[in-house]
């Protein structure tokens, strides 16, 4: 490959520090933000892009206005059993889809690629009623349930199982394993990769999600981080330092969670968007 | 398949839970969706027939049209830059120079954060008194008050949007730059093309189907647009709900104790239909190049 020249080399560079700026650039500026003291002066020309005082009193601030821990734990509870509900329900689905054979599975596959194509925002308020129905709303529980076996993990599960060579399972079903044995021993650990990948958008799907969990929700104690930071945005936005407490608490875990595990999250984007 | 057949009942066990909430939270939601919006339902009462009213009603409403323009303009003005700008970004961190992977990881946050969490960002940071105008003070311009007008506010939602799909549609592109065969652009070179030259006769064309899926995958997404202009207009949809989308109206009219849950329900199919047609729009688009 020929060598760059110094002049496009300083070129690339420059150009990635500018997207640089722009992309991490205003979440640098919430910390900072969360970070100054009342006494500052957060509207300041020029800004001030650094805190002259940090301080960590509208962490313990915004938990006095709203209970922001609280609806982490709610998110978090979302999140931990939509993790769980997909892993489970997907991978079964899935290894039954691409590994067993039995009559209404072409049938069952075609359900599965047709909650595909429903956007889900075209049936919110049929979900909505379904909830109120179940007598579920304003329960976490009806937050998790309309996602908790995504039709696309079932078809990434199902793709994954394909993949694996028949020899794999064949010793098996000669040693006499019957069909649970082999999937928990044989079929999963060989898929754990798409799994993984299956959990971290589970996580952060449900960790993110907003519009279903703000229609579903109404009790303001079972609110999740992001129905809760909508409403402390609506009625104390006057102190931008609180929101921006507010909105790392928020993010933080995602970002150390995507630092930790870059491979899955970028594998995850060519999975779901090519194959789905 | 050579694996044994079963006779058991195992498949439809290990099928049950999936199969279960995808019927029972997908796929009926639709069908009752479809049925309600020909019947007066509401969220406590389950309504009548009443034909075509609510269509009928629809075409009257002044607020669907401001909906229906909103998000059809979202996808046109949205589309063309989130095609293009995660190429050249893909294409800037294709390289393998020090420090790329930092980069990409970088650009990519965006894409983890919750909307919520980026869209009380932007709207601090597009205050009257937020960073951008104070920026521009002191850079001596006048201040611009994003936040206050329709269409100032409704193009702050796009570049909102633009902004968290870069990362995103970036990581696609890598994916498909990958298989470029490098000598195409030795050879373009070799023959005095230029950068831009290149780019669109060489990369464009051997991308060009990745192009489409982004496309297809960003209109779609765009259409549905909620959280963006929610977040940065408020609940009512901005200056006399002028930034109202097509999922803010369905949120909007169909929730709540009193929602009118067959007028919400037509608005939906409204939706449903108009996502299909974009996507099979765009995917037909890439069938008629593909062919030889």
């Amino acid at each position: 490959m020929k060598r760059m020249s110094r002049r496009e080399r300083i070129l690339r560079y420059a150009l990635l520090l500018l997207v640089l700026v722009i992309t991490i650039g205003p979440f640098l500026w919430q910390l900072s933000t969360s970070l100054k003291s009342p006494a500052e002066d957060v509207y300041s020309d020029p800004p001030r892009l650094l805190p002259g005082d940090p301080t960590l009193e509208n962490y313990s601030g915004v938990a006095e206005i709203i209970p922001v821990w609280d609806y982490a734990l709610n998110s978090l509870k979302v999140a931990a059993a939509n993790v769980v509900t997909n892993c489970v329900g997907a991978s079964l689905a899935g290894y039954a889809l691409a590994r067993l054979r039995f009559r209404g599975r072409k049938i069952a596959g075609l359900l599965f690629v047709m909650a595909l194509l429903v956007p889900l925002e075209s049936i919110i308020i049929a979900q909505f009623t379904t909830m109120q129905q179940l007598e579920l709303n304003n329960t976490l529980v009806a937050v998790v349930l309309p996602g908790a076996v995504g039709a696309l993990n079932v078809l990434l599960m199902r793709n994954a199982f394909q993949a694996l060579p028949y020899e794999l399972e064949e010793a098996a079903v000669i040693d006499g394993a019957n069909v649970w044995q082999r999937f928990l021993r044989i079929g999963l650990p060989a898929v754990r990769g798409t799994l993984a990948v299956v959990a971290i958008f589970a996580f952060m799907t449900a960790w993110d999600d907003f519009l279903w969990p703000l229609i579903v929700l109404s009790d303001s104690e079972n609110f999740t981080l992001t129905v809760g930071l909508n409403f402390l945005h609506g009625t104390f936005q006057n102190d931008p330092r609180l929101v921006a407490a507010g909105t790392v608490i928020a993010v933080a875990p995602l970002i150390v969670m995507f630092a930790c595990l870059q491979r899955y999250f970028f594998r995850g984007v060519g999975e779901g968007a090519v194959k789905g | 398949m050579r694996v044994r057949t079963h006779r058991t009942v195992s498949p439809w066990l290990f099928l049950l839970p999936g199969l279960a909430i995808t019927l029972a939270f997908n796929l009926y939601p639709f069908l009752s969706t479809a049925y309600k919006a020909f019947t007066d339902a509401r969220t406590l009462t389950a309504g009548s027939w009443v034909g075509l009213e609510n269509f009928r009603q629809l075409l009257s409403d002044e607020l669907f049209w401001v909906a229906l323009r909103n998000s059809l303009l979202y996808v046109a003005l949205v589309v063309p830059f989130t095609v293009l700008l995660p190429l050249l970004l893909a294409l800037l961190v294709e390289q393998r120079i020090p420090g790329v992977a930092f980069f990409r990881s970088a650009f990519y946050t965006p894409v983890v954060a919750s909307v919520v969490v980026v869209g009380l960002i932007w709207s601090w940071m597009l205050d009257d008194r937020g960073l951008v105008n104070s920026l521009l003070v002191t850079l001596g311009a006048d201040r611009v008050n994003f936040l206050g007008d329709q269409w100032l506010l409704l193009f702050s939602a796009m570049a909102l949007t633009v902004w968290k799909g870069l990362g995103y549609y970036m990581i696609i592109y890598l994916a498909a730059l990958g298989n470029v065969p490098r000598e195409l652009h030795e050879a373009a070179a070799v023959d005095g093309a230029g950068p831009v030259r290149r780019f669109v006769s060489v990369t464009v064309p051997a991308v060009r189907s990745t192009m489409v899926l982004v496309g297809a995958l960003s209109s779609v997404a765009a259409f549905k647009v909620f959280s963006e202009v929610y977040l940065l207009a408020g609940p009512d949809g901005g200056p006399a709900g002028a930034d109202t989308t097509l999922v803010m109206l369905v949120q909007r009219v169909g929730t709540g104790l009193g929602g009118r849950v067959g007028y919400a329900s037509a608005i939906s199919l409204v939706i449903f239909a108009i996502a299909l047609a974009l996507m099979l729009l765009v995917l037909r688009a890439d069938r008629k190049e593909d062919a030889p």
